[in-house]
C-alpha cells in the first residue's frame, strides 16, 4: 500500500469536560464519572477500563456527587435534585426535587437501602429506595452550614457529616447528634487564612468508628468517632484536599489535592508484626495538572479525575502481577467512540460537540513529496458549518452519509435530520422532518449509498428510514432475537448495503439483513466489549475488535469465524499488542485492496495485512522504521500483518478517503493543557 | 643503603577525622573519633583534644561505645584487632584479635579483597561477636545501619536496600528503577533506621529521602517520599527519642525533619561545607556533623554551633609549598577553597583560616574559580606573599602580601597586585636577609623574574608601605622555572630551562651562570651553614652540585629527584627520588655524594611536598642513622594527602612512657554476649543473596 497522503487535521478543538465526581461499584466493577457538563460515563473495570456507556448531558444539570445503590446510579447537583439514570437507554429516568437548596452530596447506605444528601440548608436528608422511585424518609437536626460531604458507617446506623468548620455524626434512626460529643471542630489554616471558614470537602467513616476527614486547609485528620477526638493530623498540601478514597479492606486512603497529586495513606503498625496500627502518609502519586476533584480506590488501583479532565487509573504495584496488563497505568482522556464522522467521497468532516456540530471540507494540495514531508495547501480547510442544536439536552451521536449530502444528530429527546446542498462554495442546509416514531436514538447511521437512515432504539432495535428528497419515510424495525435491553453503541453497514451490525454492551453483536430487512444472525458472544466494528465491502465479513484487544473476522455468509480470524486465534496476538492500554476505536477497509483492515486507537493506527504472516512472539512489533533500514530481502523476510504508524498521536479518527488519502484527527494533548484554567501556584526548585 | 630499623614512618597529625562517624559519650562531655592510626577524645566544649588513644598498628576503621560500660569504648582497625579503652583515662584495657576459621582472615582489610582468604568459596563475609558488638565489614556496602533492638539490619547499596532479620534469619530485597538515568538518581547513599518504630529511612543520590514501612514483605512493603536537597543526601540520623530526622548534604544545611509530619522541618544553614555524617548524643542535646573538610561541628540544642573541631583541610590537592609558620610553628598549606590553614603540628588541629581570595565560593561543579596557587612567608614570619589563580577563560594571577599585624596576632592584607606577571608564577621566594627591608622574587612562564621591595612612602603622606616592582630579569628569553636565595641572602639562583644564573640581590648583576644538560632543571637549593658554598639543582635525570667558588660542577649522580629540600637548622638536604610507583628518600651533605640516610619505597606515588620542621628543643640519643632527624622534623605530604613522618626510636619510647597503657592480650574467647546492647556490625555482602544468610547464619550460631 505504501504511500497516502496525508490530511492532518488539528482543527477539532474537541476539550473534554473536567471530572467532578465518580462512584465505583465493587459488585459490577463498573466506575461511573461525572463531568462538569452533567455527561455521566460508565467504564467497566472488568473490561480493560472500556467505556461502556456514556449518558449525555443537560444544559442546567451540574453533577456534585454520584453514588451507586446496588445496580442504581444516582447523581445530585447544584439544582438541588435527585437524578436517576437509566442505564439502559442511557437518559435519566426521574428527578426528585431535595427541597434544600443545592445539593452537594449523595450517599447510599451498604446495604443500599436509604440515600443520605446533603444540602446547602445544613440538612441532611434520607431518602428510602422503592422500587423505580425514592421516597423521602427523614430530615436529620439541621446544621448551622452546608453540607459538603456525607459517609454511612459500614454498620448502616450512623453518619458522618462534614460541614463548614466542623463534623457531625449523627444517628440514623433518630436523626440526632449521637449522645456521646459528636462534633468535632477542625482547625483553620494558620496565618492570614484564619479568617477563612474551613471546608471539609471529604469525610471517611470507617468500621472501627474512626472518621478520616479532608479538608480546604489541605489537612487529613483522622478521629475518634466515639470520643470525639483528634487522634492525628496530617498536613498534605497548602491548599485544598477535595477528595477522599478508601480502600474496601480499610487498610489504605488516599487523598486528592488541589495540586493534583494523590496521597496514599496506609494504616500499618509502626512495630512490624504488632496489632496497634495508625495511619501513615506513604505515596504520593502526581498524575494530575490541577485539582484532583473525585478518586476511587480499588482493590488494585488507585483511580483518580479532576479539572484536567483526565481519568488516570494507577494500579498499585504490590497488588497486581509486574508485568501484566493489570500493571500498566492508564490515562484516559478521549472518549472510546467516535466523535468525528467522515463524507468519504465528499472529502467532508464532521466533527461532534455536546452543544454544536461543525462541517469542516479538507484542504487540497496538488504536490507529491517524499514521505515525511509537508506539503504546501492550495486550498485551505474550510468550515461550513457551525449547527448549533436545538433544547437542552447534549448532542449524543452524529453521522454525515458517505457521500456528504445528509447529516444526522440526536440528543435524549430529539433526534434531527438535514440535507446539504453544495453549490460551489455556498451551501445549503434543509431539515427534513423524520417521523415521530422516533424520539431519540443511541446511535445514527447512514448506509454506504445514503439512501438509509438507521436508527438505533431502545432495547437494541434499528429503525430503518428511507431517505428521498427532502422527505425520510419509517420502513421497519429490525429487533434482534435476544433478551439484552442494552444499547446499542457500535453500528455498521456494509458497502454493498446488504448487511447492517450492531453491537451492544452485553458484548452482543447482532447482523441483519438488509434486503430481506429481517434477522440475520447473531456474532458468537465474546466475553469482552467490541470496541469497533466493520464489514467488509466486498467479503461479507465482519471485523470486531474488543476492549481486550482481540480481533476476530466473522464470515456472515458461512456463519462462522473466517480461516484468518481462526489462524489468528491459534497463533495469539503479540503480547505487546494484547498490553496496550487504550481500545481501538475505529476499523475500516481499503478499496484498493480487500486484504487491508486498518484500525486505530489513541496512540497509533495500523494496517493488518491479512496475506501477511502474523508476528512471532519474540519479534518486535513496531517494526516499521527497522524495516525501513532494512534491503528488501530482509525487509520481505521480517515484514509481518501488522504494520503500525506511531508517527501520529491522540488521535480521535484516522479514516481512508475515497481518493485514497489518508485523514488523521489529532488533538494534542498540549493544546487542551493550554486551554485550562491555571493550576494553583507550587513552588517550583530554582525558580 | 640499609633499611633502618630505629625510624619508623608515621601518619602524624592531619588525620582524617570525619573518615567515620563520631561517638558522644552518654553524658554528652567528649566527642570521641577516629584519626588515622589513634582515637581522639574531645571536649564537646571547649574543642580540646583530651586523649589520643594510641595503640593500633593500621586505619581505625569503627568505634562504640562499650554496651556494659558507658566510660569505655571499643575500636577495630584493619590491624585486625579490637581494642577497649578506657577514654576517660586514656588507657588501652583489653586487645582481641579476631578470628575467624582461618587465621588468614584476622587482618579484614576493608578494601583489600586479597586478604579474604577465609572466604574461599565465594563467602566474602566476616562477622565476629564480642562482648556483645558484632563486627561487620562495611567494604562492600553504602551504608548500614542496625535497628536499636538488633532485630534487622538495613544496608544499602547502589539501588538495593537489604533488611536482615537476624532472628526470622529472612533477608528481603528492595530495589529502585536500576535502568538507565532512573539509575543514578536513585542510588542509596545513606540509612538509617528508627530507635521506636520499625521505619528505615534511606537518602538517595537525587537527594529525596525515602521512609520505609512494612519492609517484612515481599509486596505491600510502602514508602513514602520527601524531597528537599537537590543534590545527593549523605548522611541521615534519628534524634534518639524519634521525633526528628536530620539530613544533610552538599548543601551543608542541616534539615531537621518531624517524624510523622515530614511537611515541617527546620534548617540550619551555613555550616561551611558538605554534611558528611551526622551524630546526636543519646541525650537528644548535642549534634555532630563531620564534613568533608576534616571537620566536625557540635550543635547544641538544634539551632547554635557551639564548637568547631577543625582537622587538616584536606582539599583537592595542595598546590602551595609547605611552609612553617616561623611565629607559630604551624604548618601552612591551602586549606578549604580559597584559604590558606595555619596548622599546629605539635597540637594536630587547626590554628586558623586566612581568607585570600575573599570571594564567596559557589559550590557548584564545573565552574572555575580563584585558588591559592603559591604562597611564600619570609625568616621571621612578618610578611607572607600569595598568588591566586583563576585559569577561566585567559589566566588571571594576583599577587597579594599581607603583613602580620602584631595587635589582631594575624595578617592583614597590605599590598595587592593584579597581573604581577603576563603569564602564571611558578614561584615566589623571600629572600632571608635579617634586615627589614626583605625582598620578594617571582618567577614566571611569561620569560621574566621580578624582585618585589618595600617601598617606603612619603612621610607626608598619610599611606602605609606598600610593596613595588624593584627589578624585572630575563635571561635569553628563556622560561624560568625555579628561584633560591643562599641562606645569607646574598645570591639569588635562578634556573632558565638547563641553565642556572646566579644574580647578586644587592646590585642586580648577573654574576655567573651555570649549565649540566642535557634536561630542564626541575629543583634548585643552596646548601646550609658550612655547606653554603654548594648549589644543587636537580633535573629530571641527574643530581647537580656545584661549588659556587669554583663555579664549577662538584658532582653529579643519576637520580629522578621531585623534590630537594635543605634543612634549615643544619647541612642536611632531603632528595625524594620517584622510583616506578613509589618513592625514595636520600638524606645527604652537599659536600660529599654519599647519602647518610637513605629509605627506599618510602610510600606510594610521588612526593611533591616536603618541609623541615624545627624541633623546639634537638633530640638526644638518637642512632647515628638517624641523627639528621634531632634538629628537624620531616614532614611530607603523599599524592592522596596523607602527611606523614619520621618517628625515631627515642620519641617513640617516650610516647610509650607516657602513655600509661595496660595491654592485655588475650586470646578472643566468646565468653559473653549481650544480644540486647548495643551490636557493631562489620560485614561483608556479596552479590549472592545465599552468602548474606550464610553470614547470618553464623552470627546466630555464635549469637546462641
Amino acid at each position: 500500500m505504501g504511500e497516502f497522503k496525508v490530511h492532518r487535521v488539528r482543527f477539532f478543538d474537541y476539550m473534554p469536560s473536567a471530572i467532578s465526581a465518580m462512584a465505583f461499584n465493587v459488585h459490577t466493577e463498573r466506575l461511573a464519572v461525572a463531568r462538569a457538563d452533567g455527561t455521566v460515563e460508565i467504564y467497566n473495570f472488568a473490561d480493560n477500563c472500556f467505556q461502556e456507556k456514556v449518558i449525555p448531558g443537560k444544559d442546567g444539570r451540574t453533577v456534585e456527587a454520584l453514588c451507586w445503590a446496588g445496580q442504581r446510579l444516582f447523581s445530585t447537583g447544584l439544582n438541588g435534585e435527585i437524578v436517576e439514570y437509566d442505564l439502559e437507554n442511557l437518559r435519566s429516568k426521574y428527578t426528585v426535587e431535595a427541597y434544600g437548596g443545592p445539593v452537594w452530596t449523595i450517599s447510599s447506605n451498604s446495604q443500599g437501602t436509604q440515600l443520605a444528601v446533603g444540602c446547602e440548608d445544613g440538612t441532611v436528608k434520607i431518602f428510602e429506595l422503592v422500587e423505580d422511585s425514592i421516597q423521602f424518609q427523614s430530615n436529620f437536626d439541621r446544621l448551622k452550614s452546608r453540607v459538603l460531604s456525607l459517609s454511612w458507617h459500614p454498620s448502616g446506623t450512623q453518619i458522618a457529616a462534614g460541614t463548614m468548620d466542623m463534623i457531625r455524626v449523627f444517628n440514623v434512626t433518630t436523626g440526632e447528634t449521637c449522645t456521646a460529643l459528636l462534633q468535632m471542630m477542625v482547625d483553620r489554616a494558620a496565618g492570614a487564612n484564619k479568617k477563612k471558614e474551613v471546608a471539609v470537602w471529604s469525610v471517611v467513616f470507617l468500621s472501627d468508628n474512626t472518621v478520616i476527614s479532608g479538608d480546604s486547609a489541605g489537612k487529613v485528620q483522622v478521629w475518634d468517632s466515639q470520643m470525639g477526638t483528634l487522634i492525628r493530623t496530617h498536613l498534605v498540601t497548602k491548599w485544598d484536599v477535595m477528595a477522599l478514597a478508601v480502600s474496601r479492606d480499610e487498610s489504605s486512603l488516599l487523598a486528592g489535592t488541589s495540586e493534583g497529586s494523590v496521597v496514599q495513606f496506609q494504616f500499618i503498625s509502626a512495630r512490624l508484626d504488632q496489632p496497634d496500627k495508625e495511619w501513615q502518609r506513604t505515596r504520593t502519586l502526581r498524575s494530575h495538572s490541577h485539582d484532583v476533584r473525585a478518586l476511587v480506590h480499588t482493590d488494585t488501583a488507585a483511580v483518580s479525575g479532576g479539572n484536567d479532565a483526565h481519568l488516570v487509573v494507577r494500579p498499585f504495584m504490590e497488588k497486581v502481577v509486574k508485568g501484566s496488563k493489570e500493571s500498566a497505568p492508564c490515562k484516559i482522556t478521549f472518549p472510546h467512540r467516535s466523535l468525528v464522522s467522515c463524507g468519504k467521497k465528499a472529502g467532508i468532516l464532521l466533527f461532534q460537540f455536546p452543544e454544536r456540530l461543525e462541517v469542516w471540507r479538507l484542504g487540497e494540495s496538488n504536490e507529491n513529496g517524499i514521505p515525511g514531508e509537508e506539503l504546501s495547501v492550495t486550498k485551505k480547510p474550510e468550515a461550513l458549518i457551525h449547527l448549533k442544536r436545538k433544547g437542552d439536552d447534549h448532542i449524543c451521536c452524529s453521522t454525515l452519509s458517505p457521500c456528504g449530502g445528509w447529516l444526522a444528530y440526536a440528543s435524549a429527546s430529539s433526534v434531527r435530520l438535514f440535507q446539504l446542498q453544495y453549490d460551489n462554495d455556498s451551501i445549503a442546509l434543509t431539515k427534513v422532518k423524520l417521523p415521530k416514531v422516533l424520539r431519540w436514538a443511541n446511535q445514527l447511521c447512514f448506509s454506504a449509498d445514503s439512501s438509509r437512515l438507521f436508527a438505533s432504539f431502545s432495547q437494541s432495535s434499528v429503525l430503518v428510514f428511507a431517505l428521498s428528497k427532502s422527505e425520510a419515510k419509517y420502513v421497519h424495525t429490525l429487533k434482534p432475537k435476544s433478551v439484552s435491553k442494552q444499547a446499542v453503541h457500535l453500528m455498521s453497514t456494509s458497502d454493498d448495503g446488504q448487511w447492517l451490525a450492531t453491537a451492544n454492551s452485553d458484548c452482543e453483536v447482532h447482523v441483519y439483513n438488509l434486503k430481506k430487512l429481517k434477522y440475520h444472525c447473531t456474532v458468537p458472544v465474546y466475553g469482552s466489549c467490541p470496541s469497533a466494528m466493520a464489514i467488509h465491502p466486498t467479503g461479507s465479513n465482519v471485523v470486531m475488535v474488543h476492549a481486550d484487544q482481540k480481533i476476530f473476522e466473522y464470515s456472515l455468509e458461512q456463519k462462522e469465524y473466517t480461516e484468518w480470524s481462526r489462524s489468528l486465534a491459534k497463533k495469539g496476538l503479540h503480547g505487546s499488542w494484547l498490553n496496550r492500554v487504550a481500545p481501538v476505536t475505529h476499523v475500516s477497509f481499503s478499496a484498493s485492496n480487500p486484504d487491508y483492515i486498518i484500525l486505530h486507537d489513541m496512540n497509533m493506527f495500523c494496517i493488518i495485512d491479512k496475506s501477511l504472516p502474523l508476528p512471532e512472539k519474540d519479534s518486535d512489533l513496531c517494526n516499521q522504521n527497522q524495516l525501513r533500514s532494512m534491503n528488501e530481502a530482509a525487509r520481505v523476510k521480517d515484514s509481518h500483518a501488522f504494520k503500525i504508524c506511531e508517527m501520529f498521536k491522540n488521535l480521535l479518527c484516522v479514516g481512508l478517503m475515497e481518493d485514497h488519502s489518508l485523514v488523521v484527527v489529532e488533538r494534542p494533548l498540549l493544546d487542551i493543557a493550554t486551554r485550562l484554567p491555571a493550576p494553583v501556584r507550587q513552588k517550583k526548585f530554582a525558580t | 643503603m640499609v633499611a633502618h630499623a630505629d625510624t619508623r614512618v608515621v601518619h602524624r597529625g592531619g588525620s582524617k577525622i570525619n573518615f567515620r562517624a563520631p561517638v558522644i559519650t552518654q553524658d554528652s562531655r567528649f566527642l570521641i573519633c577516629v584519626s588515622g592510626e589513634c582515637i581522639k577524645v574531645f571536649s564537646t566544649s571547649t574543642e580540646e583534644c583530651i586523649h589520643h588513644l594510641q595503640g593500633h598498628k593500621e586505619l581505625v576503621t569503627g568505634l562504640v561505645l562499650n554496651p556494659s560500660n558507658h566510660l569505655q569504648v571499643f575500636s577495630c582497625s584493619e590491624d585486625g584487632t579490637i581494642r577497649l579503652w578506657d577514654f576517660t583515662d586514656g588507657i588501652l584495657i583489653r586487645v582481641t584479635l579476631l578470628h575467624l576459621k582461618t587465621p588468614s582472615t584476622l587482618h579484614s582489610v576493608p578494601g583489600k579483597r586479597n586478604n579474604c582468604e577465609g572466604c574461599s568459596r565465594g563467602h566474602q563475609c566476616y562477622m565476629h561477636l564480642c562482648y556483645g558488638i558484632i563486627y561487620l565489614c562495611v567494604d562492600y556496602l553504602t551504608s548500614c545501619a542496625l535497628c536499636s533492638q538488633g532485630e534487622y539490619v538495613a544496608s544499602v547499596k547502589d539501588n538495593v536496600l537489604h533488611v536482615y532479620f537476624l532472628n526470622k534469619k529472612t533477608f528481603y530485597r528492595f530495589a529502585l528503577g536500576t535502568s538507565g538515568e532512573m539509575a543514578a538518581r536513585n542510588a542509596f547513599t545513606c540509612v538509617a533506621c528508627h530507635p521506636k518504630d520499625d521505619c528505615i529511612a534511606t537518602g538517595h543520590g537525587d537527594g529525596k529521602i525515602r521512609l520505609w514501612r512494612n519492609f517484612n514483605q515481599e509486596k505491600e512493603y510502602t514508602f513514602s517520599t520527601v524531597h528537599w536537597h537537590h543534590s545527593g543526601v549523605n548522611a541521615l540520623c534519628f534524634t534518639p527519642e524519634g521525633t526528628n530526622l536530620l539530613s544533610g548534604g552538599l548543601e551543608s544545611v542541616l534539615v531537621q525533619w518531624r517524624y510523622g509530619q515530614e511537611g515541617q522541618k527546620d534548617f540550619l544553614p551555613r555550616l561551611g561545607s558538605s554534611i558528611k555524617e551526622i551524630v546526636v548524643s543519646p541525650d537528644g542535646s548535642l549534634f555532630c556533623t563531620s564534613h568533608t573538610d576534616n571537620k566536625i561541628t557540635v550543635i547544641k540544642n538544634c539551632t547554635k554551633v557551639s564548637a568547631v573541631i577543625q582537622g587538616l583541610v584536606h582539599g583537592d590537592g595542595v598546590k602551595t609549598a609547605l611552609m612553617v609558620d616561623p611565629r607559630t610553628k604551624a604548618l601552612v598549606l591551602n586549606g578549604k577553597p580559597g584559604h590558606l590553614q595555619f596548622y599546629s603540628l605539635q597540637r594536630d588541629q587547626q590554628l586558623y583560616n586566612l581568607d585570600i581570595v575573599q570571594q564567596e565560593y559557589i559550590n557548584q561543579s564545573n565552574l572555575d574559580q580563584f585558588e591559592v596557587v603559591k604562597a611564600a612567608l619570609d625568616s621571621r614570619g612578618s610578611w607572607l606573599a600569595t598568588v591566586e589563580q583563576r585559569s577561566a577563560k585567559e589566566v588571571e594571577i594576583s599577587l597579594k602580601l599581607w603583613a602580620f599585624d602584631e595587635h589582631t596576632q594575624s595578617f592583614v592584607l597590605n599590598t595587592t597586585i593584579s597581573a604581577p606577571h603576563d603569564g602564571p608564577i611558578s614561584e615566589i621566594c623571600f629572600s632571608p636577609s635579617s634586615q627589614n627591608s626583605t625582598t620578594l622574587v617571582s618567577v614566571s612562564l611569561d620569560g621574566h623574574f621580578k624582585a618585589w621591595q618595600l617601598t617606603q612612602p612619603d612621610p607626608s603622606d598619610d599611606e602605609e608601605a606598600s610593596w613595588s616592582c624593584d627589578f624585572v630579569g630575563d635571561y635569553h628569553s628563556l622560561e624560568p622555572k625555579c628561584c633560591c636565595f643562599s641562606a645569607d641572602g646574598s645570591l639569588l639562583a635562578v634556573s632558565f630551562k638547563e641553565v642556572v644564573t646566579v644574580w647578586s640581590p644587592a646590585s642586580w648583576d648577573l654574576l655567573t651562570t651555570l649549565s649540566q644538560p642535557p634536561g630542564a632543571i626541575q629543583d634548585l637549593c643552596f646548601g646550609r651553614l658550612s655547606c653554603s658554598k654548594y648549589l644543587l639543582g636537580a633535573t629530571d635525570k641527574n643530581l647537580c652540585c656545584w661549588n659556587l667558588l669554583t663555579c664549577s660542577l662538584e658532582w653529579s649522580t643519576a637520580l629522578d629527584v621531585s623534590l630537594l629540600l635543605a634543612d634549615p637548622l643544619s647541612e642536611n638536604v632531603a632528595a625524594f627520588c620517584g622510583a616506578e610507583k613509589t618513592t625514595d628518600l636520600f638524606v645527604f651533605r652537599p659536600s660529599e655524594p654519599r647519602p647518610h640516610f637513605s629509605q627506599q619505597a618510602l610510600c606510594t606515588g610521588r612526593v611533591t611536598r616536603a618541609v623541615f620542621a624545627p624541633r623546639d628543643e634537638p633530640l638526644d640519643g638518637c642512632e647515628e642513622s638517624s641523627q639528621w632527624l634531632n634538629r628537624s622534623q620531616l614532614y611530607f605530604l603523599t599524592h592522596n594527602m596523607e602527611l606523614l613522618t619520621f618517628l625515631t626510636k627515642p620519641e617513640e619510647e617516650r610516647l610509650m612512657a607516657l602513655s600509661k597503657q595496660v595491654a592485655v592480650l588475650k586470646k578472643h574467647k566468646q565468653e559473653f554476649l549481650h544480644t540486647s546492647c548495643l551490636l557493631f556490625i562489620s560485614l561483608f555482602i556479596s552479590q549472592f543473596a545465599l552468602t548474606l544468610s550464610a553470614i547470618m547464619t553464623l552470627v546466630l550460631s555464635i549469637l546462641t
